[in-house]
């Protein structure tokens, strides 16, 4: 610490002192300070998340209980999308769509990308701030626009977009189809076009900063695997998500201006419509190139926060940094040219399908170079089990079961029977939902005294640890099966089919652990508020970290640093380090002589 | 009342958290006085032992999953003559993965339990290994390139159909929100057909002047003879379908705008399936449950449930609308005797049209539609003639 100490201690040269006083409105509405933005990501996405969390207990009642009538339908729902308290077949496909839009939109790209990237990048890299700041205060807003006409969405009199988050047309571009497809979608495909600009805004920014603002002997390869993921994914964005625009941009086109780039040869209620000539498979294609590699945007970041707390918590360098930055960019890459294992069955050229079986399956490498890597972390460590370590390991251990049932989905030929079932919500909402969730929750709990100088209740948090992991298990762990009994996904109730009936028992007891499980989120959201007003006093350095963002002071400050920035002379994991007294080495202490350098 | 319910549920959700608390709180005592909210030996203690905790408990949850719901008949008993090969690859699969699962999740959580924290400990500096990097990344490397080589090959035989074959074509046709299928009839031929052709009773929007179309027949149940391959078109009229036969290991997208296929062999009658002890298992249980379901139905004045027969159907799997849930129709598989013979007495598509135009038709035009019901009447006899 004694070079940090040093470097702070030189407090010439003040070049972001402010030059005018922060009114309430420029510092916490439009700030453009880049610790305020996290902090406007966070809340934003905590409430979209409690939101989205919501609506999925809803259709969860609706699958364990078909076509009961419950009290809280009525009182949520409304007379209207729940008579008498039984919620409506459209409603239910409705709230399945709301729920996936945002959940993996709102909370897991903007609510963990947006919060952590904007957090981290400029601390752990030593910036000032990001590259624009002005474009960061923007990129917020933007995003909270988006989020404010999805919700608006819901209040919709024909109900808010109910095609599936994935909105394939025709089924998105005909209110004739389902009601929802009338103004609801429309608000949808405005909400996300305005969410892509957002999205791309921050992105760029977070790109240009990691590229142009490391401080003084932050070489690439010094970076924090935080930073590596956050930057990757940041690029992975660039590249997919205008992909998503112009595919909107297109299915508005069908639907308002009557051309036909996904439609044709369409007779409905009664009537042949003029399209032609359109095919909803390049629909398919343009989602999907940004659909599968969104997966990486929210799962990727998530990865970043477990690197780092896992090595901080295990006070042992993280294993094989080369090769875990390397697997990051092998996943980054793989991940564009995976799309077509979402579409196996979609009448596209079989041929095609066994080249996406390939590439698909080849992802499984570096997936399994990152889970081992994590596992060797921990071998002869000195396990700080804290909240955010628990989470993280949690992370790994969701992360390996659901990334396992992606070896049969990424089959072609296995994907046959179980695309479109149980199976794949179970695969996909334990390797990306519940990991990224817990790579958020592990980054909340890491970096809160960072974010607002005190700490979170430990005790709580272990509550909150131990029965989300409990509940998670409880509800996606039997999904596979009845999966793999061929029970569809979005089906509104399965008592349309004898077939399933043995299979009612096994939807009550997930939608138990579901309610269980999202009930003790509470303990999160109140220790959370709680412990912003009313939590210890955080020291500068409580976990004993390496990286630059805990040299910063606790109090907020514009520019991060009150002195000069200070100069980075090693890498981020020297912990437990032989010749050190202590069992950590911060990145701002040079290396004394002849002490084995790593990664320079 | 519900509300009442959720309420108190909600106020014991919270005593019990509070009493959880607490005894996190007296897991404290005896540990030095400390509430610096870091972990400290007696967190990394507690939390130690929980993972291993865990670790039994994701074992016990694996174990019980597969023993309750591990042999669910669907998953056996392939009806189709890929399916034995689908199932194969599945287990191989399933055992790859199960094996996978439980060392690494081992490893995982008996590491966070074995090195947890304890003050004056000091962590192994271990930071790069090449030797194991490379043994992590090659082992993935061979087992995944034989699971690819394996899936490739069936796939293949799967999705690619010779034409040479002797197969059948039948046609399945997705609408909002059931399925209806025409026979290619004895030309084994379909008609073109079109959506900008649906008129009356011609709902599939068969093209009636194409050659193809005039024996070709609409049914609302598929029946099909075993040990015949049967190449499916098919077509949707408004959204996205996708014809789902999870019996026969069989799935594929109905796209407007194109004519999509996926072929199989059947290899199991309708009868044989019920008759495996597997089935006869299921149907019994799920029986068991429609009887105790229809005894609280008929208590509170509803009819009851009928009881559950097996039959293969074909579902609809792709989101398609608010009746999604309930799109389906019925398969059956039977001798090829009893196929021809149903097929026999299914009415020709042009017979039915004509029939719905002579209906329309003002009285003095009839003798136009008499004409055609007798060209119709020969191909039907052609048809029985065939048959026997």
């Amino acid at each position: 610490m004694s070079a940090a100490g040093h470097d702070l201690s030189h407090d010439h040269g003040h070049d972001h002192e402010h030059h005018h006083k922060d009114t309430f409105i420029t510092k916490y509405i439009f700030s453009i300070d880049h610790k305020m933005i996290a902090k406007q990501y966070l809340i934003t996405g905590l409430i979209m998340g409690i939101i989205g969390v919501m609506m999925s207990l809803l259709f969860r009642m609706q699958i364990a209980w078909p076509e009961e009538s419950f009290g809280i339908f009525k009182f949520l729902l409304g007379e209207k999308f729940a008579p008498g308290g039984v919620m409506r077949n459209d409603i239910y496909l409705a709230l399945v769509t709301i729920h996936g839009t945002i959940m993996v939109f709102f909370v897991l790209t903007a609510g963990l990308s947006g919060t952590f990237s904007n957090l981290l990048i400029p601390l752990q890299i030593g910036a000032r701030d990001m590259a624009s700041g002005f474009m960061n205060m923007i990129s917020y807003w933007l995003f909270f626009v988006s989020t404010i006409i999805m919700l608006c969405s819901l209040f919709v009199e024909s109900g808010p977009a109910s095609a599936g988050w994935t909105i394939y047309p025709p089924l998105s571009a005909l209110p004739q189809a389902i009601p929802g497809s009338g103004t609801g979608m429309t608000l949808w495909l405005v909400s996300m076009a305005v969410f892509i600009a957002s999205s791309l805004m921050g992105s760029l920014n977070y790109v240009v900063t990691v590229i142009n603002l490391r401080t003084k002997g932050m070489s690439m390869t010094r970076l924090p695997l935080t930073v590596w993921a956050f930057f990757v994914t940041a690029i992975i964005g660039i590249v997919s998500f205008p992909v998503l625009l112009s595919a909107a941009l297109l299915l508005i086109f069908d639907r308002s201006f009557g051309t036909s780039f996904y439609l044709s040869d369409i007779f409905i209620s009664g009537e042949v419509l003029h399209y032609q000539g359109g095919s909803p498979v390049l629909f398919e294609h343009l989602f999907w190139f940004l659909g599968h590699p969104e997966v990486y945007i929210v799962l990727l970041p998530a990865l970043g926060i477990t690197s780092e707390i896992i090595a901080t918590n295990s006070r042992k360098p993280i294993f094989g940094y080369r090769a875990m930055i390397a697997s990051i960019l092998a996943i980054a890459f793989l991940s564009t040219i995976v799309w077509g294992h979402h579409m196996f069955i979609s009448g596209m050229n079989p041929f095609l399908g066994s080249v996406f079986t390939f590439t698909t399956l080849l992802i499984a490498i570096p997936s399994a170079v990152k889970a081992f890597n994590y596992i060797t972390t921990l071998w002869k460590g000195n396990l700080q089990l804290n909240p955010a370590m628990l989470f993280s390991i949690g992370l790994v251990s969701t992360f390996i079961t659901g990334g396992l049932t992606g070896i049969i989905l990424g089959d072609s030929t296995l994907d046959i029977n179980v695309h479109d079932t149980y199976f794949v919500v179970a695969h996909f909402h334990l390797v990306m939902g519940i990991s990224a969730l817990y790579g958020f929750f592990a980054g909340v709990y890491h970096w809160f005294p960072k974010m607002f100088g005190r700490m979170m209740n430990k005790n709580l948090g272990y509550i909150h640890f131990w029965i989300t992991a409990v509940c998670a298990y409880g509800v996606f762990f039997p999904m596979h099966f009845i999966g793999m009994a061929g029970l569809p996904r979005r089906y509104y109730t399965n008592t349309a089919f004898p077939l399933f009936d043995d299979l009612a028992d096994v939807n009550v007891l997930i939608t138990m652990f579901a309610l269980v499980g999202a009930a003790f989120q509470i303990v999160f959201i109140w220790n959370f508020f709680y412990s912003i007003f009313y939590g210890k006093k955080a020291e500068q350095n409580p976990w004993k970290s390496n990286t630059l963002e805990w040299t910063t002071p606790v109090e907020h400050i514009h520019g991060n640093w009150p002195g000069e920035i200070p100069h980075v002379h090693r890498w981020a994991y020297d912990y437990s380090k032989p010749g050190h007294d202590d069992d950590f080495v911060p990145q701002t202490v040079p290396y004394k002589d002849g002490e084995e350098k790593l990664h320079h | 009342m519900t509300s009442l319910l959720v309420l108190t549920v909600v106020v014991l959700l919270g005593i019990a958290v509070w009493q959880l608390t607490k005894i996190f709180d007296l897991t404290q005592i005896g540990a030095k006085k400390d509430n610096s909210e870091i972990a400290n030996d007696n967190d990394n203690n507690v939390n130690g032992y929980l993972m291993f905790a865990f670790l039994v408990f994701i074992y016990l949850t694996t174990i019980y999953c597969v023993v309750k719901f591990g042999d669910l008949p669907l998953m056996s008993n392939p009806a189709s003559e890929h399916g034995a090969d689908y199932d194969n690859l599945m287990w191989i699969s399933m055992v790859l993965i199960f094996v996978v699962q439980t060392i690494t999740q081992a490893l995982l959580h008996y590491f966070a339990f074995k090195y947890r924290g304890k003050q004056g400990n000091k962590a192994l500096y271990f930071a790069d290994n090449d030797k194991l990097e490379f043994i992590w990344t090659i082992i993935p490397v061979i087992v995944l390139a034989g699971l690819i080589l394996y899936g490739l090959y069936a796939w293949t035989n799967i999705m690619f159909v010779d034409e040479e074959e002797d197969v059948m074509y039948v046609e399945l046709y997705g609408k909002q929100f059931s399925w209806e299928a025409r026979y290619a009839g004895k030309d084994n031929t379909l008609g073109k057909a079109n959506v900008r052709y649906i008129e009356g009773v011609n709902t599939l929007g068969v093209d009636m002047s194409d050659p193809n179309s005039q024996d070709d027949k609409q049914v609302t149940e598929i029946h099909l003879p075993v040990g015949k391959k049967v190449v499916f078109k098919i077509r949707s009229q408004d959204v996205l379908h996708s014809a789902y036969f999870p019996h026969f290991r069989a799935q594929m997208n109905a796209v407007p705008g194109m004519v999509t296929q996926f072929a199989f062999t059947p290899t199991m009658t309708t009868d044989q399936m019920r008759n495996t002890p597997e089935m006869v298992e299921k149907v019994a249980r799920i029986n068991k449950i429609r009887a105790a379901k229809s005894q609280e139905l008929v208590a509170a004045g509803k009819t009851a449930l009928d009881p559950y027969t097996f039959d293969y159907l074909l579902l609809c799997n792709k989101i398609c609308g608010p009746s999604h849930f309930n799109m389906q129709m019925k398969v059956i598989v039977e001798s090829e005797a009893d196929y021809k013979k149903w097929l026999s007495v299914q009415p020709l598509l042009s017979r039915t049209v004509s029939e719905a135009k002579a209906k329309e038709a003002p009285a003095t035009d009839a003798t136009v539609p008499a004409v055609k019901m007798e060209t119709v009447k020969v191909d039907t006899t052609k048809v029985v003639a065939q048959v026997k």
